[in-house]
């Protein structure tokens, strides 16, 4: 998805770093990379290390770094740029055959905010004039700016690594636990809780890891408090990401 | 980071962690923790080192691991503007260093599949 900026902004000394952060590994990323053919770097991100180290929350999140290693916008929501053709490698049919569930997701999908123009333009404006670029942060901006994170939600992300490395090695009921106590300790990372969501079974087909709740006559099975669909009506899908601002 | 015993590798908790153990203390970016001790050897004694950082450790006795979380100083998710030096597999499995990227900028997007 980014592959159609990259190649627009490479000669003015910019890479593209993309990052597939899902416990389910490589072969799960691989279809959507192979797809977007990249010629980026683009990498695999089996235990969320960029939420421990860059305080990504969500997916799609960006970090922005300048050319000594300095972060100059930590993470924050990263619309693809509405200048690119969006290439959506989900086939997910014929949306009169969706089931309820999926229905009521893309719909409250639809409603969450993001300004890609917006984003594109802070972008490529910070491409073009570096430091002098408004939207390039003063290193106490960035860690102000960083997100929060207490004693508690330290811990969190040490359960979410447990749960990630349980979970690789095959022991998914030993990470259930470990994903809960993430989801509790750090709240505000969602991606936590769409990646414990997604690894639960969904119904087969391209919608499995899109389910990301209970199943109908399963509802007991249910290991999580929350799901995608209930929680995004809990929190009103026009804050799901925060707003963007300079 | 992940470890099956309370005595680790220095070299893989520097790389791991991104705390610098320094005769000034431990070190990320600009910011210097002095520690009670100063560590010279090979190893490390994770509890002392987590406990004076403000690093979490998290047991799970049935698995038999530890997992070290990271600090929350300032209680902010970066303690530096330093970007870290993340260290990742590519698609290929080749393992990919961020800061081989140094002197251009760099977007780092994170996606996921679900």
């Amino acid at each position: 998805m980014w592959q159609a900026f990259r190649s627009q902004v490479a000669e003015q000394g910019v890479e593209v770093v993309t990052v597939g952060i899902d416990a389910a590994g490589v072969e799960a990323c691989r279809p959507f990379i192979e797809a977007a053919s990249p010629e980026h770097p683009s990498l695999i991100d089996e235990h969320h290390r960029v939420a421990e180290l860059f305080g990504v929350i969500n997916i799609p999140n960006a970090v922005w770094i300048d050319e000594d290693g300095m972060i100059v916008r930590p993470a924050e929501p990263a619309p693809a740029p509405p200048s690119i053709e969006m290439e959506r490698n989900m086939n997910i049919g014929d949306p009169a055959e969706l089931p309820p569930r999926m229905l009521e997701i893309f719909g409250e999908a639809m409603q969450i905010e993001a300004d890609p123009p917006a984003y594109e333009a802070a972008l490529r404006d910070w491409i073009t004039n570096g430091a002098e670029s408004p939207f390039a942060l003063s290193p106490e901006q960035v860690v102000e700016r960083s997100g929060p994170r207490n004693a508690d939600a330290a811990r969190g992300h040490a359960h979410f690594e447990l749960a990630t490395h349980l979970e690789v090695a095959g022991n998914h009921a030993a990470a259930i636990p470990h994903f809960k106590a993430a989801q509790e300790l750090v709240p505000d990372n969602f991606a936590y809780r769409r990646q414990a969501w997604s690894l639960e079974p969904g119904p087969e087909g391209p919608l499995n890891r899109f389910w990301q709740g209970p199943t109908e006559g399963s509802e007991a099975d249910w290991p999580y408090d929350g799901d995608w669909l209930s929680d995004v009506r809990e929190m009103g899908p026009a804050n799901y990401y925060p707003k963007w601002t300079n | 980071m992940i470890t099956n015993t309370l005595t680790v590798d220095r070299a893989d908790f520097e790389s791991r962690t991104g705390w610098e153990l320094k005769p000034e203390g431990a070190c990320k970016g600009e910011v210097c923790i002095p520690l009670t001790e100063q560590i010279t050897g090979d190893t490390i004694e994770l509890e002392p080192l987590a406990a004076q950082l403000g690093l979490p450790l998290v047991h799970d006795a049935d698995a038999g691991l530890w997992a070290l979380g990271p600090e929350s100083i300032g209680s902010r998710a970066l303690a530096t503007a330093e970007a870290p030096n993340l260290t990742l597999p590519t698609v290929d499995g080749e393992m990919f260093e961020l800061a081989s990227l140094r002197g251009k900028k760099v977007l780092l997007v994170a996606w996921s599949p679900y």
